[in-house]
């Protein structure tokens, strides 16, 4: 692989005020999965003194966000776990934790999972690991290495975090793409074979805040102040909407909806790219069939857009272009049935020809085979165990395109015991009981079932509070070595160990590394991290140690790829798919009994799926806003961070306010057929009438650890019900229904 | 006279410069030498009758923002200026500076005399 050091001469360590500053990236725990270049000040005892952004990395060019410059204060918080923690099975959810050693530790994990593997066989022992961890090579390589294939997450429905769109492009796309930021390039904004978008799409997404594909949201304001045109479609009035050229504020779930009346809309008026359709599409006349059961009329009822307004937007995609389309995480989980609506999404931007050009979509080059999420290490589990992977038979997608088990089917395995029984549980930097798990007490209750549940965390959380038998402690990043093979267009970038882990913490890849070779010898060869690391990086050509002199490390990169025979194995030219075009009628979806089209299904819960709801909970609830300050379930515990963002928010318009007696700074009840939960209200324009927006993964850390900090109180997903579409990729989570009334203590 | 330029139509709030401050001087939780303020959000119409949104902030510096003195005399840009996302900030000599007003919705904020 042709790559690009973008650190070459700029030395990994110097010397400052009598410190040691270091060169080096961040990727969890604690914060985000967007691995920014970072400078790390520690004194001579090895403590770390202050952060500073990389202005060597690309990828941030050396700026950086409030959560960085707590990690100091995270390093030396009073909470850390330092210890490995046991528990009696009987004492879940009371805070009897007594601290073991390391060996007694993984003793007893050994022999538990062995002897449960041995009466039941491996597949009844489930990994899972949180969302945006640097960890998903190690934990795939533990699974399946100790021989289930049951790796997950319990938590999201149908992994709706993103993989929707993945899983389905793998079949329309042979491949990923995301919008052209200049990203993939070191000299970025200023490289020569770049231009900026003439138009950005952003679709559910508060990008500034919030992100996904390995995005920084300044990149998109890099490009506003370059030119580019912004439609931002999204409910809420963002910051971006305020710089946008076109707003448009659908209802929530029916961005699909949208889509299909831009496709109908470009092919009836003759605005698509024709010379790129006959050349490099298969399906156009299947797909102009499918996209005239969506006229402007229906698809305004629908999205309760104007039609004006859907033209224009089409119009400015063809007239502006080149286009790219920023698509969010609502994308992907405001509607089950997500795949056709991400279909749909792309097709748009497909035929319109703005595919793998500057200022469009680019397909990048990964390192890791599959990406980051497809995992490492498949040939150590056999075709044997791979085929009683849960949830296969119902949703075949998850046989081949993603190494994930579907959260729901999991769940119901855990309360059936059918087609097996499950007994112990890894969960590894994971807090599905406050983050991202819909009717979180089914997913604890259910849970409360297994034999044997072990946590791997750096803190204790509501999940170790209630679940752990073993709780194991995990050191921060400053404190280990590792890769940050990050999401997107994606870079090797080092993490460079700067200082001793606090207590007996360990990194999760030691931890992984340690357990698997007594799992798996054969499977974990290495007598290093390091070592693991130098295996994983083998497409780069750089040794671990090598790569933290030079890192980041970015793939070379071309447009066009599939004018020049780079994008499938065989080296001719066009797409990684069956017919070597891009499937509009898709024959991956045909083979596993899906429609190949792309199609709008309406949301449900919701006012025209299920009125009868509708009329008692009047309100689309929107959960999951994001905040500057906290990464999903984390950073509650840092006071930087909660003196900026201190409790959970409820967002509703003045006019849903008055209509439902409820006034600014109130606490709100949110309740539905499902549960409740409460917490403050803010009143603002910037929410559309007709829909609630809500904070999600709240508990509080100073709370009682008995009642699980608090989690349930608050807990939006109280409201939310698993639902994860025909394919199993997708959830609603984004567009349930809901009533509002004042808490009453 | 040492200042900085702010230019209010790109900053987003993210508040990265409030906490890059707060760490770099070792200030106090709710102490800080620059404050992100918002202005909004409200919807008008323009003269033309479409629907505008008035949504913004201003980063203003605080009585403790000593302009960084101790990075900037050894040539290093203050930290807010450095982290900055948006970009939206500049340091310099108010001269300087105020050759760079061109836009509205930019401002200068003298630090010192």
């Amino acid at each position: 692989m042709e790559t690009i050091a973008a650190g070459q001469g700029f030395p990994l360590h110097t010397r400052k005020d009598g410190e040691t500053v270091t060169r080096t990236s961040a990727w969890t725990a604690p914060g985000c999965h967007n691995g920014c270049g970072i400078k790390i000040h520690t004194d001579d005892q090895g403590n770390v003194t202050k952060i500073e952004g990389d202005e060597a990395t690309p990828f941030n060019q050396g700026r950086l966000c409030a959560r960085c410059f707590a990690v100091p204060d995270a390093l030396a918080a009073d909470d850390r776990l330092l210890y490995p923690l046991k528990r009696a099975r009987e004492d879940r959810g009371k805070d009897k934790f007594e601290r073991i050693t390391w060996d007694e530790a993984y003793d007893l994990i050994e022999a538990t999972f062995n002897d449960i593997k041995e009466k039941y066989g491996a597949e009844s022992v489930i990994f899972q690991q949180g969302t945006g961890r640097d960890i998903t090579p190690y934990i795939t390589r533990l699974s399946w290495s100790f021989g289930s294939p049951n790796f997950g997450g319990v938590g999201q429905s149908g992994d709706s975090c993103y993989l929707p769109r993945i899983a389905g492009m793998v079949g329309t796309l042979g491949g990923f793409w995301l919008a052209d930021y200049s990203q993939q390039f070191v000299d970025r904004f200023d490289n020569p074979e770049w231009r900026a978008p003439g138009v950005i799409f952003n679709v559910g997404v508060n990008l500034l805040v919030s992100n996904s594909d390995g995005v920084m949201g300044y990149w998109m304001v890099e490009c506003l102040k370059r030119g580019s045109k912004l439609i931002n479609v999204d409910p809420k009035i963002t910051w971006l909407s305020s710089r946008a050229d076109l707003v448009l504020r659908p209802r929530p779930g029916t961005d699909g909806a949208l889509a299909m009346g831009m496709i109908n809309y470009l092919i009836e008026n003759d605005l698509y790219d024709k010379d790129f359709v006959d050349k490099w599409c298969y399906g156009f006349e299947q797909l102009a069939e499918r996209a005239k059961e969506y006229p402007l009329s229906k698809v305004a009822a629908i999205t309760w857009l104007a039609e004006d307004d859907i033209v224009r937007a089409t119009r400015m995609i063809v007239e502006d272009g080149p286009a790219a389309l920023q698509w969010g995480l609502a994308a992907d989980s405001s509607n089950a049935e997500a795949v056709p609506a991400a279909h749909a999404m792309q097709t748009v931007f497909q035929i319109t020809g703005n595919v793998d050009v500057p200022g469009g979509m680019i397909m990048p080059t990964d390192i890791l085979p599959g990406g980051y999420a497809g995992g490492w290490g498949r040939e150590l589990i056999s075709q044997e165990q791979l085929a009683k992977k849960i949830g296969i038979k119902k949703y075949p997608m998850y046989a081949f395109a993603t190494p994930y088990t579907e959260s729901e089917e999991v769940l119901k395995v855990l309360e059936s015991g059918e087609p097996y029984e499950l007994h112990a549980c890894w969960n590894q930097t994971m807090n599905p009981i406050s983050c991202m798990a819909p009717e979180p007490e089914r997913v604890l209750r259910a849970f409360q079932k297994l034999d044997f549940f072990v946590d791997v965390t750096p803190y204790m959380t509501p999940t170790t509070m209630a679940l752990a038998d073993v709780v194991l402690p995990v050191c921060l990043f400053p404190e280990r070595n590792g890769v940050a093979l990050t999401t997107g267009s994606q870079r090797a970038a080092a993490m460079v160990k700067v200082t001793e882990p606090r207590g007996e913490s360990k990194s999760d890849q030691q931890i992984n590394l340690e357990l698997g070779k007594r799992f798996n010898p054969k499977g974990w060869p290495w007598d290093t991290v390091e070592e693991m690391f130098t295996e994983m990086i083998k497409p780069t050509g750089y040794t671990f140690e090598e790569l933290c002199e030079v890192s980041p490390v970015l793939p070379a990169f071309q447009y066009r790829k599939y004018e020049k025979g780079l994008l499938r194995p065989d080296g001719q030219p066009g797409f990684n798919t069956s017919t070597g075009r891009i499937e509009l009628w898709c024959g991956m979806f045909q083979s596993i009994g899906q429609d190949p089209l792309p199609y709008y299904e309406e949301v449900r819960p919701g006012p025209l799926a299920t009125p009868d709801l509708y009329e008692k909970y009047p309100l689309i609830l929107t959960t999951g806003v994001r905040r500057w300050t906290t990464f999903h379930s984390e950073h509650r515990n840092m006071p930087r961070m909660r003196a900026i963002v201190k409790e959970p928010l409820a967002q509703m318009n003045p006019a849903d306010a008055e209509k439902y007696g409820v006034k600014d700074n109130d606490i709100v009840e949110l309740y539905n057929n499902n549960g409740k939960a409460h917490m403050r209200l803010r009143v603002t324009p910037e929410i559309m009438e007709g829909n609630i927006q809500t904070d999600h993964a709240w508990w509080f850390p100073e709370g009682d650890p008995e009642d699980l900090y608090g989690v349930m109180d608050v807990n939006v997903n109280n409201l939310c019900e698993y639902d994860c579409g025909k394919h199993g990729f997708g959830t609603n989570i984004k567009a349930q229904l809901c009533a509002v009334r004042k808490y009453e203590e | 006279m040492k200042a900085l330029l702010i230019d209010a139509r790109w900053c987003y709030g993210c508040h990265g410069c409030e906490l890059a401050c707060q760490t770099e001087h070792g200030m106090k939780v709710g102490e800080n030498g620059i404050v992100v303020t918002q202005i909004g959000v409200w919807p008008y119409e323009d003269k033309g009758g479409a629907e505008k949104w008035q949504h913004s902030y201003l980063p203003v510096p605080t009585d403790q923002c000593d302009a960084c003195a101790a990075r900037t005399s050894e040539g290093e840009l203050p930290t807010c200026v450095k982290h900055c996302f948006a970009n939206c900030l500049r340091f310099g000599e108010v001269e300087e500076l105020a050759k760079g007003l061109t836009d509205a919705k930019q401002c200068l904020y003298v630090i010192e005399k």
